[in-house]
Formats: C-alpha cells, sequence, structure tokens
C-alpha cells in the first residue's frame, strides 16, 4: 500500500488542516514509512477475536440529571478569539 | 537552610511540619533555583509571585496535618489551571487561560501544596524527546545536550534537577516512565481509571492517566495517593478502594512471583539494558521473590497497534481546535479557510502527522482494516497480560530500549523516535499500571530504568516491589549543575 499525494489531499481535506505542495510530498513519505510500521498487524488471523472498545470493564455509574454548573456565558465565551456580545464571530457562512 | 531543594519530598514535608521550615521558605529556595537554571527550559509558565503569596498565606495559618503541607511543586502543562495559562505545548492554545481546574491538580491544591508554575511537554504530549513543544526542547540535567525523555520532559527535567521536589505528569504510551528512566528519577503510570481525566488536555482518551513523577518511591506513594480518586466528571473514572499507598508501603515482597516477558528481549537491544535486566533480577531474588519465566505473544505488534489507536483517538479529540471557540485563529477568506489555516498554522509538524494518520484509518474504506484491527489486536495483547497474570503478581521489564539521547538526533525519522516506547506502549493499551524506577548507569553514566508492571488496580503492589528494589539498588543520579553559571 502506498500513500500517494492525491490520499495527502483527501486526508488533508477531511481533517482541515491545508497542506501546500512541499509539505505533501514530505507527509507523504512520513506517513508511507509509518504505514510501512504499520502493516505489520496483517500477519495476524484476527477473524473471531472480538474488539477491544473499553478498557475498564465497569457499566457506566448512573447518577440524577439535575444542573450542576450554572451561568458559564462569561467564562465560555472568555477565551474565544473573537466574540460579539454573548455570541462567537465567525467569517461569513451565507452569501 | 541553605540545601532545601535537595530534600526529597517527605523530608521536606516533615521538616516543614516540624517547623524547620517555612513554606514560604521552600517556596523561594526552589524559585531561587528555577532562576538559575533557565537553559534547562523546564518552564512554560511561571507563576512565581503568586507562589510566594500562597505560600506567605500559608504559614499565616499552616494546616500541618495535610498531605502536603505548604509544599511548592510546578506541573506538566497539560493538566488545566484555573487562571493559569495552559498550553499543552503548543501554539493553538498559547492564549488560553482555563476558567476551571483539573481534577488532579485539584487534589494536590486541597492537601496545600502550591503551584510553582507549568513544565514544558511535547506538543499534545505526542513525542518522546520534548522536540515537538511549540516553547522549545528542553535539556536533560544530566549533560548538556542530552533530551529529557518525553512527553513529560519539562517534568522529568525539572525533578531531577531539582526544581521542583515532585510533579505530575501524564503517560499515554510511555510519557512519564520514558522521561523518569531518562533522567534518573521514579514515575509511575496508574491503572487507566485511577486518575481522573478531567481537565487534562485530550491526547487519546483510552490511554491517557496522569501520574506522579519523583525523585524516590516513597514520595510517588505519597503522590499518588492524592492524585487518585473517584470523579463522576470523568465518565471512565473508577470507583475502587483506593490505598493510603504511602502508609502501606513495604519492603517486604517475600513470596511474590514476578514474570520474565520472552518477547522483551527485542533485536539490537544493547548489551547494557539486557545485564540492567540481569542486575535486576538478582535484586529480585535478594528481596526473596520468586523469579518466573513467562510470555507475552503479541508484544510486537503492540507499537504498531498503538500507531492506529492513538492517532484516531487524537484526531477526533483534537477536531475541538477549530479558532472559533478558543485557542489561536488565522484569518480566512471564508469559514473553512480559517480552519484549515488555523490548524496549519496553530499545530505543529508532528501533531499534524498525527491527526492526519488518525483521519486516514478511520476514513471510509479504510475503517475496518486499520482501526477495527487494531482494536482485535488490543484485544489480544491485553489477553497476554491477563493469562500472565494468572501465574504471577508482577513483571520487570527494561523500561526504554537505551539511554537518552542526544537532541535532534532522531526528529527526522518518526519511526526511530516511535520505537523508544516498545516496552511502555503494552501497558497503555492493555490500561495496566506500570513503574519505571532509575537502576543503574550506562558507559557514558546516562541513566538507565527499570519497569514493574502491575495488575489493574494493584498499584500498592508495585510500588512495594519498586521500594525493595530502591534500597538494593541505592542509586545516585549523577548530577553536576553544569547550566548554573
Amino acid at each position: 500500500m502506498s500513500i500517494d499525494l492525491k490520499t495527502i489531499k483527501h486526508i488533508s481535506k477531511l481533517s482541515r488542516i491545508s497542506v501546500d505542495e512541499k509539505r505533501a510530498e514530505k507527509l507523504a513519505d512520513d506517513l508511507n514509512s509509518i504505514f510501512e510500521f504499520i502493516e505489520k498487524l496483517n500477519e495476524l488471523k484476527t477473524d473471531n477475536v472480538e474488539p477491544l472498545t473499553s478498557i475498564a470493564e465497569t457499566t457506566l455509574k448512573l447518577r440524577s440529571d439535575e444542573v450542576k454548573s450554572k451561568n458559564l456565558r462569561e467564562q465560555i465565551i472568555k477565551n474565544s478569539p473573537q466574540e460579539n456580545e454573548d455570541y462567537f464571530v465567525v467569517p461569513k457562512v451565507i452569501e | 537552610m541553605s540545601d532545601i531543594t535537595k530534600q526529597s519530598l517527605s523530608e521536606l514535608i516533615k521538616n516543614i511540619r516540624e517547623r524547620k521550615i517555612s513554606s514560604t521558605e521552600a517556596t523561594k529556595a526552589f524559585i531561587e533555583r528555577s532562576e538559575k537554571s533557565k537553559e534547562l527550559n523546564v518552564y512554560v509558565t511561571e507563576d512565581f509571585s503568586a507562589a510566594i503569596e500562597k505560600a506567605k498565606k500559608f504559614d499565616q495559618k499552616p494546616n500541618l496535618d495535610l498531605k502536603l503541607p505548604g509544599i511548592p511543586l510546578a506541573v506538566k502543562d497539560l493538566f488545566c489551571t484555573k487562571n493559569v495559562k495552559t498550553t499543552a505545548g503548543s501554539k493553538i492554545l498559547n492564549n488560553f487561560t482555563p476558567t476551571y481546574e483539573s481534577t488532579v491538580t485539584k487534589n494536590i491544591w486541597n492537601e496545600g501544596a502550591i503551584l510553582l508554575g507549568k513544565l514544558n511537554c511535547d506538543e499534545f504530549a505526542m513525542g518522546s524527546s520534548n522536540e515537538t513543544s511549540f516553547f522549545g526542547s528542553v535539556q536533560n540535567p544530566i549533560d548538556k545536550g542530552l533530551v529529557p525523555g518525553g512527553s513529560s520532559g519539562g517534568s522529568s527535567s525539572a525533578v531531577a534537577a531539582q526544581l521542583t521536589p515532585i510533579t505530575i505528569g501524564t503517560d499515554t504510551g510511555g510519557s512519564i516512565r520514558q522521561p523518569a528512566s531518562f533522567t534518573g528519577t521514579v514515575g509511575l503510570k496508574p491503572t487507566y481509571g485511577s486518575c481522573s481525566r478531567y481537565g487534562i488536555v485530550a491526547f487519546a482518551s483510552s490511554l491517557d492517566q496522569a501520574g506522579p513523577m519523583s525523585q524516590n518511591v516513597r514520595d510517588c506513594a505519597l503522590l499518588q495517593e492524592v492524585i487518585s480518586s473517584y470523579d463522576e466528571k470523568d465518565s471512565t473514572s473508577i470507583d475502587f478502594k483506593r490505598n493510603n499507598y504511602s502508609k502501606e508501603l513495604t519492603n517486604n515482597i517475600k513470596g511474590k512471583k514476578i514474570g520474565i516477558p520472552k518477547e522483551y528481549r527485542v533485536d539490537g537491544m544493547p548489551k547494557e539494558i539486557e545485564d540492567l535486566w540481569k542486575k535486576g533480577i538478582e535484586y529480585i531474588k535478594d528481596c526473596g521473590a520468586e523469579i518466573l519465566d513467562i510470555s507475552l505473544p503479541h508484544t510486537n505488534y503492540a507499537l504498531p497497534t498503538y500507531y492506529i489507536v492513538a492517532p484516531a483517538e487524537a484526531s477526533s479529540n483534537l477536531a475541538r481546535y477549530d479558532g472559533v471557540k478558543y485557542g489561536f485563529r488565522a484569518d480566512g477568506e471564508n469559514l473553512i479557510d480559517m480552519y484549515e489555516k488555523t490548524r496549519s498554522e496553530g499545530f505543529g509538524a508532528e501533531v499534524q502527522r498525527r491527526i492526519m494518520i488518525g483521519t486516514y484509518v478511520l476514513s471510509s474504506g479504510y475503517y475496518d482494516a486499520y482501526y477495527l484491527k487494531a482494536q482485535k489486536v488490543r484485544k489480544l495483547i491485553k489477553n497476554d497480560f491477563d493469562e500472565a497474570y494468572k501465574k504471577v503478581d508482577a513483571i520487570l521489564t527494561p523500561s526504554t530500549p537505551s539511554s537518552a539521547f542526544k537532541i535532534g538526533e532522531k526528529t527526522n525519522d518518526p519511526v526511530s523516535m516511535y520505537l523508544n516506547d516498545i516496552f511502555t506502549v503494552p501497558v497503555n493499551l492493555a490500561g495496566l499500571p506500570g513503574i519505571s524506577i532509575p537502576a543503574g548507569h550506562d558507559s557514558k553514566g546516562y541513566p538507565l530504568g527499570l519497569q514493574i508492571i502491575g495488575k489493574a488496580f494493584d498499584e500498592q503492589n508495585i510500588l512495594n516491589i519498586a521500594y525493595a528494589m530502591e534500597e538494593k539498588i541505592n542509586f545516585k543520579n549523577k548530577i553536576t549543575d553544569w547550566w548554573i553559571k
């Protein structure tokens, strides 16, 4: 298996990270050497193995559904790069 | 008292309780030494003047019954600290000041400790040498130009250089144990679910755990007792009976069965590591414990599994950094352009690489071949340990396949960097506790560590084994203060 520039472009789009041509080539090289290393898993037959989806073998605890934190508006907005009164501001999305 | 910073945490607590040292004196001593140690680059954010104020306040009405009475300490910059900048070593969080406190740090302050500042680490804890940090690499106090390990590199360096009496790091694939091994210090990765992940900047949620890093095993046990708690704010936090690890610490490990996994004798392992391991086996026998050969057949598959599971979880966790709600934002022509530029300029190369690996293995058409496959192999790795623990109480291995390397030596080859974690990664995949203790030096005089892996929730047992071995090993760190002019 080999990751080409087209695939890098596709992953770059999915992960919302812009990548220029020069970096794309370096990334393809890096990812290919990492995937070569990962392919080792194909040596193993795992058809009848259950996937491990949770490491903690306990069921989730139940709790009563009550509001514990209130009036956080100011705290939530405090670190935003750009805000207007109580709103986060983003570039215009409707033409 | 001029030698305050040379004291271990336990000595410092004793002296504060006996009123021989005040919290203010201790705090000032660590600050003074830190001021002279800028070259190590351990701090991302210093909070020194606030620390002195807090220490003075403590001294006015000292509560000496607390477990960490007026003890100053610094923490890895991955823990959210209320009103103190928290960066995770990343440009994307360079302007982020949490409005809340992580549970683990809250537990520490509740026992009387005082924050000195936030310690450097690999960006989002992704790295094994502290070289991926936006704030630059950290020097290992052992030798100039040497990495302190990673990702908790600022933490390991600060403890070894005695700039903080103790600290906490986080460990996703070895990020506490490997830097501890590289700096001649002790580092414990607790059982998954022992320490709350609430308020810790997330990397890979099914693997991340916070844990103590210290100068000796007793200090490590004490801090573990403070930070471990059930927390309803973390749905994977586990409600189990937690020991008073430091009170119940004993060097009596007679009759314990310790397993030696043959698969950890990897190709190309330096003879020094092999010899260290043999020495460790002798120490364990000297303590009256029994050695058994065991097999963990899927060991070789742990790293490839990790490099699917961890990036997959990271790509999902790091989706939140979009330049909208908090963190760095780059200007863009439209919303999508803003996202793409923000993440391209805000994340460093290693973080981008891992997000892309994770995105790829989770993407349509590849999920079964990679992610599902890795989850299945993860099960086999866990089964290996379950099988082994039917015969033994704990497992002894080297902590790392080499001693600390030079800054810049491995930055161009991601796979060779990843191989650093070959002995530590299986422990995270299986959710088990593991501790690294300093056990000797290589020919260059650099420290080497041994790892003791325990059953889930059996921290007390591995702390006891580490404590018994520590006594026999009698390790002395060789630090010359070369960075102090």
